[in-house]
Formats: structure tokens, sequence, C-alpha cells
């Protein structure tokens, strides 16, 4: 239908974008390697030491940086006013949302997945034994950020200190998001690995929740 | 002109629109046919962007409605819109630009009308620059361009002669005279272009958010345009 | 103009409603230091129980209020929605700090630990977190129709947010036990006691009542006003 078409074709043009400059990915990438590596001074990072702080670190940094990385969802828009021509463009705004939360979570999960092996060296975790899993779980949880922080995104872009009212807004948003993603990663590190789908699941939850309130309202959100 | 263009009407009842406390158009109404080409002219401020962005449905009035074709909730008519800023994206190139909204309006099969202007617009040998490297006149061929990709039956447009040069200005009369032989509904401000002054089969002077003068009324067009310095 | 002449004279102190709430206040405060039979184990201290775990509930009773509005302005685009949006988001933020500073109140003499992480304290927190991230986006906007419209759909994702945040933290504390110090929820109360807590209870409803309604109206005459000075600045 017109509105999946549509989100495809503004997906396109949301990565072929990024594929170019490559400067979300990237900064994004090196500032969770930057606080991956902070952490390490603030406690002994043996094997099991890490697996105790290692996943709510992981998932900090994540949040961290979605926060940046979120900034320029919305407001890239406002430069030429491209977000009117969308508008005039598209017949049911939710194509919008949608386009920006499917590339917002491919970005944070490419992000995530460069940086997971360099964790698990710098953490002497295991982790190639639970990929797949992991994987499911990243992707979960990274759902869970973009879906709230695309609306986010597009309620900030539209105040002032945007850049302190992103994170401000989203993070305590996220709590049940991070609780979920942190308990189901320490789960996959734990000696005897288990993937948890309780924890999925209300992830899976959240997602459900927060797609449909952005569905009912996100219109509103672009109005003049 | 492939498509027909169906007969339009687009009308405006008592429609306001406040800022807070600022009123930018007050209990305005008025109505615009297929194949008028309606020029509108006022100081800054006047609400002529204001009424352009409420025709084109980005701003919601505040009260009042708008009416686009003979249903009240008709299906969205063929809208092009040309606005101040140039609503495109400086990391595509011109041809990428085109071929996105041309997709998303719906265009089945966009490369030969992509094709078609960028000729007109005489874009083709930059086709596949970014539109970061463009001038201002080429932004505004490629805004005008795009606008004009579904064969438009309303063409709004805020100042369209800004950063043209004269040969682009040319090409705009030309393209904008023949879409309103061809039917199409034409609504532009203007500051003082009288290359597109003259295509004028109408003229509305807004002040202060209200019509001061409509040639549709006073019978003519040229000195509506005169006092505002058209 | 007879809008901004009738608001003028509703904004004024209401006397006779103020006077009940404070009575009521004032029983309250006898029944629950009074009335009320002393708790077995924690002693006098326990007493503050019955405005810690009221304020909770009428502060959540506000933020529901705060939804309702934030939908209805949606919906309809009156203005009137909005100021009680706002009003009920602050009552509710004032209501949820009493928890948050009763709560170590509590805690020190008993457990001798000013803070602990259990479910519905932290629950809390978050909560409160969330309703001044709301209040500061409305600092944040200076148009009115683009803060009325945006705070509301934050206002809506916040309460959505609400039952997933309590029940994820509590979900974790299951397999991260804490002690749990203010009475767990199936913890049952002696009828005396039971009595009043609902008391307290409607009293501290009666007070938020009060305060939601006198907020509203400020904001409704401070809405007046910059029309008024518009108008003014106008000719």
């Amino acid at each position: 239908m017109a509105l999946l078409q549509n989100a495809g074709t503004l997906l396109g043009k949301e990565l072929r974008t990024e594929l170019r400059s490559r400067e979300l990915v990237t900064t994004t990438f090196v500032f969770i390697l930057m606080v991956v590596v902070l952490f390490s001074f603030t406690f002994d990072p043996t094997s099991a030491e890490s697996r105790r702080f290692g996943p709510g670190l992981l998932w900090i940094a994540f949040l961290f940086a979605a926060s940046i990385m979120l900034q320029p969802s919305f407001l890239r828009e406002q430069t030429n006013d491209t977000l009117s021509a969308l508008r005039l463009a598209v017949s049911d705004p939710f194509a919008i949302f949608l386009a920006k939360l499917a590339a917002n979570t491919i970005f944070l999960l490419l992000t995530e997945v460069l940086l997971l092996p360099i964790f698990a060296v710098l953490y002497n975790v295991a982790i190639w034994r639970v990929a797949p899993q992991l994987l499911l779980v990243l992707f979960a949880g990274s759902v869970g950020v973009s879906v709230a922080g695309t609306a986010i995104s597009a309620i900030s872009s539209q105040a002032r200190m945007r850049e302190l009212l992103l994170p401000l807004l989203l993070l305590p948003l996220l709590t049940p998001v991070l609780i979920a993603s942190t308990e189901a990663t320490a789960a996959l590190l734990a000696d005897d690995p288990v993937l948890r789908w309780d924890w999925l699941r209300f992830l899976f939850a959240f997602d459900v929740v927060f797609l449909t309130a952005l569905w009912l309202f996100g219109e509103y959100l672009l109005e003049e | 002109m492939s498509a027909a263009l169906a007969p339009l009407k687009l009308r405006f009842e008592n429609v306001e629109k406040r800022y807070g406390s600022l009123l930018a158009l007050r209990r305005l109404s008025l109505q615009i046919e297929h194949g008028q080409a309606v020029v509108l002219v006022g100081r800054n401020g006047s609400g002529k962007t204001t009424l352009l962005r409420i025709a084109a449905g980005l701003i919601r009035p505040s009260s009042g409605r708008v009416i686009l074709s003979d249903e009240a909730e008709g299906p969205r008519a063929r809208v092009g819109f040309v606005a101040h800023q140039t609503m495109l994206y400086d990391e595509l190139t011109a041809e990428e630009n085109l071929f996105l909204f041309a997709r998303l309006h719906g265009i089945r099969k966009p490369a030969p009308r992509v094709e078609e202007l960028l000729g007109e617009a005489g874009l083709r040998e930059r086709r596949a620059s970014l539109v970061r490297t463009f001038s201002r006149g080429m932004r505004q061929r490629l805004t005008i361009a795009r606008a004009l990709l579904e064969q438009p039956s309303l063409l709004l447009l805020d100042e369209p002669g800004t950063g043209l040069d004269v040969p682009g200005l040319l090409w705009l009369a030309g393209t904008l005279r023949r879409l309103r032989d061809a039917g199409c509904a034409l609504v532009m401000s203007l500051h003082g272009q009288s290359e597109l002054s003259a295509l004028a089969t109408r003229a509305i002077r807004l002040e202060a958010g209200a019509v001061a003068a409509d040639s549709a009324v006073t019978g003519a067009v040229e000195p509506v345009l005169q006092v505002a310095g058209a | 103009m007879t809008e901004t002449q009738s608001s003028a004279r509703s904004s004024g102190v209401p006397w006779l409603s103020t006077i009940v709430v404070i009575a009521l206040m004032v029983a309250a405060g006898y029944a629950a230091f009074f009335v009320a039979p002393t708790e077995r184990t924690m002693g006098v201290i326990q007493r503050i129980f019955y405005f810690h775990a009221t304020s909770a509930m009428t502060g959540f009773v506000a933020f529901l209020i705060c939804f309702i509005a934030n939908i209805a302005y949606l919906f309809t685009r009156r203005e009137k929605w909005d100021w009680l949006g706002v009003s009920a988001a602050e009552v509710g933020v004032a209501f949820t700090t009493v928890v948050l500073v009763t709560g170590p109140i509590w805690a020190h003499p008993v457990w001798g630990i000013w803070w602990t992480w259990d479910a519905r304290l932290t629950s809390t927190f978050v909560l409160w977190l969330l309703y001044i991230s709301y209040l500061l986006l409305r600092d944040m906007v200076e148009s009115a129709d683009r803060r009325a419209i945006l705070s509301a759909v934050f206002g809506i994702f916040a309460f959505l947010d609400v039952p997933l945040v309590y029940g994820s933290i509590r979900w974790w504390r299951t397999q991260h036990p804490q002690p749990v110090l203010f009475g767990g929820s199936g913890s049952g109360l002696d009828p005396e006691m039971r009595a009043v807590f609902y008391f307290c209870w409607i009293t501290l409803l009666a007070l938020m009542t009060l305060i939601l309604r006198q907020r509203y109206l400020f904001e409704r005459l401070r809405h007046d006003v910059e029309e008024l000075r518009n108008e003014v600045e106008a000719r």
C-alpha cells in the first residue's frame, strides 16, 4: 500500500544520504567506543565483573549514543524545509515516521554490531556462542529506542535547547527498554546463557505501544 | 500535457490563522477557479505566505474551512508548491531529488517525466551533481521543476522569481502561461516581477491578513497591482 | 470581554473550599497521628505512610487528569485543555515530590538508610523525572500553539510509559530482590488503619482538586492578560 511504499522510498533516501556522508554511524560508533573505554577505568574488568556490569554499561552507552544520533533525524529536514515537501508529497504522514525510525534502527544496530566484538575483546566476554541471540536482543532494544527516539526527535527539534532536551525527554521514557535489554543481554553473557523470551516479549510490547501512539498522534507533531 | 486538468475550485471560507495573539489571516474568504492566474500582492507580513501555505495544506487554519475541488473532503487535488525555501535535499543530486518526489507522489514510471523536467529547466548537464553545488538560480529552477512533477491542477508560488536570472524568468513565465492556458489554477505572490505579473487574470491585494482589493470585484487587474508597486 | 470579567471574579480565593480542605487536612493529620493504632514493628514513624502512599496515589490521579487533558486538547484544540494539562502535571509533580521526600524520612529511622532502590520508590522517581521533563519541554517552546501540541503528545507518551516503567522495574526487582521497605503489595491493613488511610486519601484528593482548580484559573488568567496586552499593543 501507499504507506509502505512511501516509507520504503523515504528509507532509501535516508540510507543513501548516510551512505554518502557516513557521518552518523562513524560518530556514533566512536562515541560508544569512548564510553566503553572510559568505563573500564571505573571498575576492574575481570571476566566476572565484566559480566556483571558489562550489559548495563553497554546499554547505557547505546542510549547515550542514540540521544546524540537521533538529533539530526528531524533537524536535517529543517535546513531547506524539506519536511514541508515531504508533507505535501506523502498522503499519510506516518510514512515519514516509519522511514525515519527504520533508518534510525538500522544505524543504531550497525554501530552496536560493530562495537560488540570490540567490547568482547576489551572486557573478556564470550559473545560468539550466543551471537544470533544477542543480535535478536540488540534488534528488539534498538527498535524500542528508535520508536521513542524518533518521536522525541520530532518534538525536540521544535524547541529551544534541543540538544539537551532530547536526552532529557527520551531517557526516562526508555527506562523499560534499558531494563529489559540489559537483563536479556546479561542472561546471554552468563555462564549458562539463556535467551529471556519474557524480556523480549516485554520489549515487543513496548514497541507496539509506542508505535501505535506514534501512528495515532505523530501527524500532530508535523503540523504548523 | 498528457493528463486532463479537472475543474478546480479553491475556496477559503472565513479562514482565520492566529499565532498566539497575532492574527495572520482575518476571516478571509475567497474562491479561485480553474484556469485563473491570481497574483497576490501586499507588504511583508500581510499574510501572503500564510495564505499560500494554508492553501497548500501545510498550515492548519485556526478556524474556517479550506475546500479544494468540489467535495469538502475531496481527494487531494494535484497541488504544486514553490516556497521561500527550496525544499530540496542538498545531499542528493538533482535527478535524485526529482525521482524521490516523483515516487512519493505515486508517479509510476518517473523516468520520462524527470527527464522532461530536467530538460525544460535547463539542468540536464547538472543532473548528477549534488544540489549543494548548485547556484541559487539553479536551485530555484529545480524547485519549480519539482513543483511541476505531478502536472498540478493548482500551482502555488511564493515569490517564485527569487534568484532566477532573465532566461530563468522567461522560462518560468512561459511555463506558467502554458499551465494557465491548459486550465491550471495559479496563485502566486509577487514582489515586483513584471514578466510574471503580466500573466495575471486576477489580482488580490492583502493588507494585515485581509483582502484589501480584488480585481474580480473591482474589474481591473492593473490598478490592484499598481498600488502595491508590483 | 465578559469572559475576562467572569474569570476575574472566580479567580478570587475560594474561601469556603479552602476552609473545608484545611479542616480535612487537620482532621487527617489528627487521625494519622492519634487515631490510627501504632504499628507493631516500626512505631510512630510508620504513620508517615498515611501520607506517603496516599500522595503517590493522588499524584497518579493528577497525571491521569493530565493524560485525559492531553488527549482532549489534541482532538478539540481548545486551550482550556492545555491549561488543565499543565496544571495537572504540576500538581502531580508536587505530590510525587512529597512521596520522594517522605520515603527517606520514613526509611532512615526504621532501616538506617536514606534511600533504597525498591521497586515502587524507583518507579516513582522515574515518574517524577518524566513529568519534570514534560514541564521543561513546555518552558522550551515559545509559541503557545506549538507548546500545547508538543507537550500534549509528549504527555500521552509519558503516561503510556508509566505502566511499562512500573512493570519492568517490579519484574526486574523480583529477579534481583531487595528488602521491600514499605510493605509489599500484599500486606494487609488493619481495618482501623484502612479507615484512616482512605480518609487521608480523600483529604489529599480534595487538596489536589483545590490546588488544581486554582492553578487552572491562574493559567487562564495569564492567558487573558496576554491577550489583553496584545490587543493594546496592536493599537
